[in-house]
């Protein structure tokens, strides 16, 4: 299909890509809602997610229609991102490791919750100050 | 090449020759120039907002506090209930999905030249666009004022939350007010019919940038909420 007449499709392929993106965010939240964790809860997040921002490229921006010269220019940077995103985890992993091996910061330390610092209900007077410091 | 022929084509100086130098003749996109600029600044939109999560991936990994647990941050209570984990991005994303699908059809219907549809379908957008920000100021306010949570400190664990939170979701946020007011800009030109002569490609480059939008909180909802 050539881009230069329009992008037009039918509008059956809109409405099961909807549906589709639809249950994948379903799937995303039901992750978070059943509290699966660990490696399994980092598989299907990113997999949702990938397949949620690829349907969203391909379909509803069109790009699995464009001619090979435009799709290289919108997909071909952002590969050098990954690059990117993976020095930099590699330098965060061994900032941290150094910290708490040679600095003496506490491995075990647990995050507050709302709940434990308003018991359930929404206070609001008393936040605040367990943070000065 | 005839001597003749290379004096007529020969090196324009100043600024007639960067034009020449810079058109061969030759058009390397065979799309509406709008839509290639608008594909050049979303690609350059993602290299910011791929800073702004490589940012957070590298403060979240280097931080020895404790990373605030988002689904007891994020919970709200509906209608009495027991706080719902995440239930208020959950929605947020179920919004932002429906605008998405309402501007694949208005895309659609500006290229049938129904402009009647276009429109409505168009308004429909921008407004789940503002239902999204609505919640989202609703979002920053509890934080704010319930939960005490600044750029700089919160009452939870790493500090850095706050300042990752506020610099990613407002930023998104700015993207999404934006494209609203775009929206209604291209709506009322389709509705007076501004676009006959023109084409109705705009609407397709409008909607790429909305797209867009709901891509980033692909990766917003993924990284910053859920992981």
């Amino acid at each position: 299909m050539s881009s230069e007449a329009g992008q037009q499709h039918p509008l059956g392929i809109y409405y099961k890509i909807w549906i589709l993106l639809f249950v994948l965010s379903g799937f995303s939240y039901a992750v978070d809602f059943y509290e699966v964790q660990g490696a399994m809860r980092w598989t299907l997040v990113l997999l949702f997610m990938t397949l949620k921002a690829g349907f969203i490229t391909a379909i509803f921006m069109h790009v699995v229609w464009e001619r090979m010269a435009l799709v290289a220019t919108i997909l071909g940077p952002p590969i050098v991102l990954l690059l990117f995103i993976s020095f930099m985890a590699i330098e965060g992993n061994y900032t941290e490791n150094a910290r708490f091996s040679y600095m003496g910061h506490d491995r075990d330390a647990v995050a507050l919750t709302p709940e434990d610092l308003h018991g359930g209900g929404h206070g609001g007077e008393e936040h605040g100050e367990e943070a000065e410091h | 090449m005839s001597e003749a022929a290379l004096t007529q084509a020969g090196p324009q100086e100043g600024m007639d020759g960067l034009v020449d130098d810079w058109s061969s003749d030759k058009q390397t996109y065979h799309v509406p120039w709008g839509k290639a600029m608008m594909w050049i600044f979303l690609v350059s939109d993602t290299f910011i907002f791929t800073c702004f999560l490589t940012a957070y991936l590298h403060v979240r990994l280097t931080t020895t506090e404790p990373w605030p647990v988002q689904g007891a941050i994020f919970a709200l209570s509906l209608f009495g209930s027991d706080p719902i984990p995440l239930i208020l991005i959950a929605l947020m994303t179920f919004i932002l999905i429906t605008s998405s699908g309402t501007m694949a059809l208005a895309v659609n219907m500006g290229y049938r030249k129904d402009k009647e549809k276009a429109f409505w379908l168009i308004c429909a957008t921008a407004f789940f666009g503002l239902c999204f920000v609505g919640m989202q100021m609703f979002e920053w306010s509890k934080l704010i004022l319930d939960e005490g949570i600044r750029p700089w400190q919160n009452p939870f664990g790493a500090a850095q939350f706050g300042s990752i939170f506020f610099m990613i979701t407002g930023f998104h946020g700015l993207h999404v007010s934006g494209g609203v007011i775009y929206l209604m800009w291209v709506a009322l030109r389709v509705r007076r019919g501004y676009y006959d002569e023109k084409g109705y490609e705009i609407v397709e480059i409008v909607g790429l940038y909305w797209h867009f939008v709901d891509l980033v909180w692909v990766f917003i909802f993924a990284f910053f909420y859920l992981l």
